[in-house]
């Protein structure tokens, strides 16, 4: 099973510092492991824990979180509130009995396309030794069908 | 035959205290039963299962439908009341999102087993274990058996309308009962289907009259920790971990105007897709710390922090349970 597994990692970058980190790495040729698919948002602060709970449930393997170092947020101090956030969505992760480590931050400048694609490298590497989620199979495997997220209730 | 319309209301995975609140609309009980024929309601009236079975198909005009599905019987009987009824409501917490039943996905069904019939606080000193199927000498007797999780109405059957609440408010399912008078009368028209109905589209700190500030906080403390809590400040901002912000209004801050916090019982606000984050994003906001080290050290404030962000809305939230719930079907 390990020998075949690829996790599944969506990341979510800051428009200003990580997102243009992983640019630099790119035209930098650095290489780093394709298992990971970036989203850009305009500020970590921006990343609603819904964003992350929904990648997990949907298949996600493992969710990245990046963002620029503390004190050097473009909109001051919103990088606390992605802090404060990640720590606790960990908690409720463990009290759903999901490892924690599933979900990590990482901070990056935007000069730091080397340390992104390290980041990126160790955290595939963290998932692979985890193993799969599976969540959606998990969802699916009764025959009930994989739902949409529950607007309904608040349509 | 009755020329009224036909009510019907069913409890299925569930306390039984939106059955409670229905009656506590007071007279107008009265007129419930002077406009509708009681096809079937198990609490109040003597219909049986076959008396359902026998009606045509959509013959009942109402269903409200409180509790969640927790087993087998109560699935047979949503698809049965869905067949019969021409609208069928969610009515209340358990119906809508799973409730405090839905918390039982957090363990695997074994271990909730264990826990109900073989732990020091149950008299069972026989031993027995409840069996879907056992042989008596009369021949064999069947109870239903549990469904893997505890589902919520909307994900077994097609549900029209939804009523958040543990339980509906009584002036809320009063208001709600008028509608459908004056529907009847032709004087109103139905809510597009889907809608919420018996509640607010905002949140319950909309509905709250505390004073609210800039919130700092440094500390999260329970509520019989904090002596006296400010009668007319913020609970959020006093530390006391308040579920308003995430949670539908509709209950005129019932909680926080009595001096409890909110517990979130009315369910996600109008727009939010995930009940538990939405809180998580609301009270990470307010905590006043940039450390790491001091962040942690307020978040211990929270010491069940799936209870406290999932604990009426975790069969409806993404995930739909813990992982614990999954061990017994082979991940």
């Amino acid at each position: 099973m390990s020998e075949t597994f690829e996790p599944v990692i969506i990341g979510f970058t800051c428009n200003w510092c990580s997102y243009r980190a992983a640019d630099l790495a790119g035209t930098a040729r650095m290489k780093y492991a394709p298992n990971v698919r970036l989203i850009r948002l305009m500020c970590s602060g921006r990343l609603d824990p819904t964003f992350v709970m929904k990648a997990l449930a949907s298949g996600a393997d493992g969710v990245l979180i990046t963002g620029c170092h503390p004190g050097e947020c473009h909109y001051i101090e919103q990088n606390y509130k992605a802090l404060r956030r990640y720590l606790l969505l960990r908690r409720v992760l463990k009290g759903m009995g999901i490892e924690p480590e599933r979900v990590k931050l990482v901070w990056a400048s935007a000069a730091e396309g080397m340390k992104l694609a390290q980041e990126i490298n160790t955290f595939v590497e963290e998932i692979r030794a985890l193993g799969p989620l599976g969540w959606n199979r998990k969802l699916a495997g009764n025959g009930h069908k994989v739902e949409e997220p529950a607007l309904e209730v608040a349509a | 035959m009755s020329e009224k319309p036909k009510f019907a209301m069913y409890w299925s995975g569930s306390c039984g205290g939106c059955e409670i609140a229905v009656l506590n609309i007071g007279e107008k009980i009265l007129e419930v039963d002077a406009r509708f024929e009681v096809a079937f309601w198990p609490v109040a009236v003597d219909a049986k299962v076959k008396d359902v079975e026998a009606l045509p198909d959509g013959d009942i005009l109402l269903t409200l439908w409180n509790g969640s599905i927790r087993n087998e019987e109560n699935e047979h009987m949503a698809h049965l009341l869905r067949r019969k009824s021409k609208l069928l409501v969610a009515f209340g917490s358990c119906a809508t999102e799973g409730c405090i039943p839905g918390l039982a996905n957090l363990a695997p069904l074994g271990e909730i087993f264990e826990t109900v019939y073989h732990t020091i606080s149950t008299d069972n000193p026989q031993g027995i274990h409840p069996q879907p199927v056992t042989q008596v000498p009369e021949g064999e007797i069947t109870i239903p058996a549990l469904k893997d999780r505890v589902y919520t109405l909307s994900q077994v059957v097609d549900v029209d309308y939804y009523m958040p609440g543990c339980p509906p408010e009584s002036h809320q399912i009063a208001a709600v009962l008028d509608l459908v008078f004056q529907v009847l009368e032709g004087k109103a028209q139905l809510p597009p289907k889907g809608s919420v109905i018996g509640a607010g589209g905002s949140t319950v700190c909309d509905e709250c009259p505390r004073a609210r500030n800039v919130k700092t906080i440094k500390a999260f403390r329970r509520i019989q920790e904090v002596a006296p809590a400010d009668p007319a400040l913020c609970l959020l901002e006093q530390g006391i971990p308040c579920n308003g912000p995430a949670t539908r209004s509709g209950c005129d801050a019932r909680c926080p105007r009595a001096g409890a916090q909110c517990i979130g019982c009315y369910g996600p606000a109008e727009g939010v897709i995930d009940y538990g984050a939405r809180l998580m994003t609301a009270f990470a906001s307010v905590i006043d710390a940039t450390e790491p080290e001091e962040i942690e050290r307020i978040l211990d404030g929270i010491p069940d922090p799936a209870g406290q962000f999932y604990r009426f809305n975790l069969a409806d939230s993404l995930f739909k349970a813990g992982a614990p719930a999954f061990k017994h079907n082979g991940h």
